[in-house]
């Protein structure tokens, strides 16, 4: 697989470093040789026809996937140089470093407050954080992502009685009162308008810089709009990674620049 | 090109026909249900009173009232409730959250939908050999509610797993995806929504304890007491029982009293079933997914 190239160089950091990756789900291999460095504090997009592994690999860096039962994997997942997959690795922390957002916004049917902070509560309830620190830690995460003049006079209302646009930025905003070290994100948009998209998009586009994400799309202009890195995957290989403009002006492999001019649909 | 062509008049009369069909059906099904309501009225109705619900039965319970069984009947089923609804809620969480899907729990689920099924006088002799005679509880309040507990928790358990089920797995992913372990999860989002739904499921299913006679008859119900219980280890009169006796083991009772005391033991489980329906309702209103 030497034509991938990597665009990190040997001074950047990994955020999600992977080695010789090949996933199964019972006997169907999703996932061939996944070698990839994806760089900390920038947006990378991860693009590729319908069925070629992108959830797959997303889930496997938070490891997801095993909760399947009969998902089997080999090689390795670095994040920021620990292997996820290690003896000694606590699921717990995994789930707390490592922030998810889905395709279908998915709020928790409790207040908005109590949303925003969930994951605070749940991972620091061994020192107490008075009322008024929480309403600072929620409003500060729900200004992030530009929710809080919208919600500020409904916090009590319900997280899941919010427009989908909404609930997927509080979905958003609930990760970060945990400052996780990698936000993955599947297709956060398909779900919404192009408003919402379009608001969505924008918000990604905000945390870029705090945080590192590796975001799933199917939307090239989103791809191109909104990330600084892209990778091609193709029947579970990864075919290209470099720099987003490079990928969308002068692709490397012809299998890419297929796929982008629209010709695997 | 829009007209109606002679299929669409046949199709369309077919539909009528069924339609009545099945709807005189379903006026057949619940004219039983009101011919027995309007009998006992009419014919229990002129029995309820005051003195009839708070007084002792008198004259070989051929008259006076029948508090004792009144009170016996609310004793059994709240003793069987405090046993079957702690135990039966929490088997349903492990049948539900955490239970692996093998063998083992699918032996389990079939072995509580057969229970479900087993009738309430086996269920009477097996309270008769453990509760009275193996753990020596005697015939007792305790060793009938026992009984009555044992022979509710298979619908209690499928009640609750049922209304653990409908909380959209959505949100238990939402959770595990932050951290958190399944019990948080359990505490935090599941059961709160899920908590009314399995009170009102076991209520409703529960409510069917408060009439049955057999499994109670051999364990701690007494034909006549002339004293009321005091504690689980005494023996009470129950109405089911009561009606049973008065109906047919006692000469000389007046037509009225056995339909008054069917009238007082359906009411009570008509009572309970319109609560467990309102509440229902009302939180179906609140929620919002
Ligand atoms: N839970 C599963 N069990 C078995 N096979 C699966 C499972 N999930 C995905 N697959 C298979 O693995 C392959 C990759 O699926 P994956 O969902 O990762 O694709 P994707 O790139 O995310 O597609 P999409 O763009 O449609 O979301 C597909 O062939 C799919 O059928
Ligand atoms: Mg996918």
């Amino acid at each position: 697989m030497n034509h991938i190239q990597n665009a990190a160089t040997a001074h950047d950091e990994p955020v999600i470093q992977t080695r010789k990756l090949n996933l199964w789900y019972g006997d169907f291999q999703a996932l061939y040789d996944i070698n990839l460095n994806i760089r900390k504090g920038i947006i990378t997009s991860l693009i590729g026809p319908s069925g070629c592994g992108k959830s797959t690999f997303l889930r496997s860096v938070n490891r997801i996937n095993e909760r399947l039962g009969y998902v089997r994997i080999e090689g390795s997942i670095d994040v920021m140089k620990q292997n996820v997959y290690a003896p000694e690795v606590e699921l717990v922390q995994v789930r707390k470093q490592i922030g998810m957002v889905f395709q279908r916004p998915n709020p928790l049917p409790i207040s908005i407050r109590d949303n925003v902070l969930f994951g605070h509560n749940l991972h620091n309830r061994d020192q107490k954080t008075s009322r008024s620190e929480q309403d600072d830690i929620m409003e500060a995460a729900l200004r992030q992502v530009l929710l809080w003049d919208k919600v500020k006079d409904r916090l009590n209302h319900k997280g899941t009685s919010l427009s989908l646009e909404e609930q997927q930025k509080l979905c958003i905003a609930r990760l970060i009162p945990v400052k996780p070290a990698l936000l993955l994100m599947d297709e956060p948009c398909s779900a919404l308008d192009p408003k919402g998209t379009e608001a969505v998009e924008e918000l990604i586009w905000e945390l870029r810089g705090d945080y590192s994400i590796l975001i799933v799309t199917h939307n090239m202009a989103q791809a191109r709009r909104a990330s600084e890195e892209c990778i091609f995957m193709l029947m579970g290989k990864v075919v290209e990674h470099t720099s987003t403009e490079q990928m969308f002006v002068t692709p490397k492999q012809q299998q890419t620049a297929d796929y982008i001019e629209g010709r695997y649909g | 090109m829009f007209a109606q062509t002679k299929l669409n008049i046949h199709d369309r009369h077919v539909q009528s026909l069924v339609r009545t069909l099945f709807m005189l059906m379903t006026a057949l099904l619940i004219l039983p249900v009101l011919a027995i309501l309007a009998t006992l009225i009419v014919k229990g109705g002129s029995m309820i009173s005051w003195d009839f619900l708070f007084s002792d039965p008198t004259d070989g319970m051929t008259a006076g009232g029948i508090f004792p069984a009144l009170l016996g009947t609310i004793w059994l089923v709240a003793v069987a409730l405090m046993v079957s609804v702690p135990l039966g809620i929490a088997a349903a969480i492990y049948l539900s959250e955490f239970a692996p899907d093998n063998w083992m729990t699918r032996i389990i689920n079939l072995a509580i939908i057969n229970l479900a099924g087993v009738p309430s006088i086996v269920h009477a002799l097996f309270g008769v050999g453990a509760f009275v005679l193996f753990f020596g509880f005697g015939t007792s309040i305790l060793a009938a509610s026992l009984t009555l507990a044992i022979m509710t928790l298979p619908v209690v358990i499928v009640a609750s797993r049922e209304s653990l089920q409908a909380v959209p797995q959505a949100f238990r992913e939402a959770c595990w995806n932050m951290g958190a372990t399944r019990w948080q999860t359990i505490m935090k989002v599941v059961l709160p929504n899920a908590i009314s739904g399995i009170l009102t499921g076991v209520i409703l299913e529960v409510s069917r304890t408060t009439g049955e006679t057999a499994p109670i008859m051999f364990t701690g119900a007494a034909f006549f007491l002339p004293f009321l219980p005091e504690s689980v280890f005494d023996q009470t009169m129950a109405l089911s029982l009561h009606l049973f006796v008065v109906s047919t083991q006692v000469p000389n009772v007046p037509e009225a009293l056995p339909y008054g005391v069917a009238l007082v033991l359906i009411s009570m489980v008509l009572l309970m079933n319109s609560i467990s329906i309102a509440f229902r309702m009302y939180l179906r209103g609140k929620k919002k997914w």
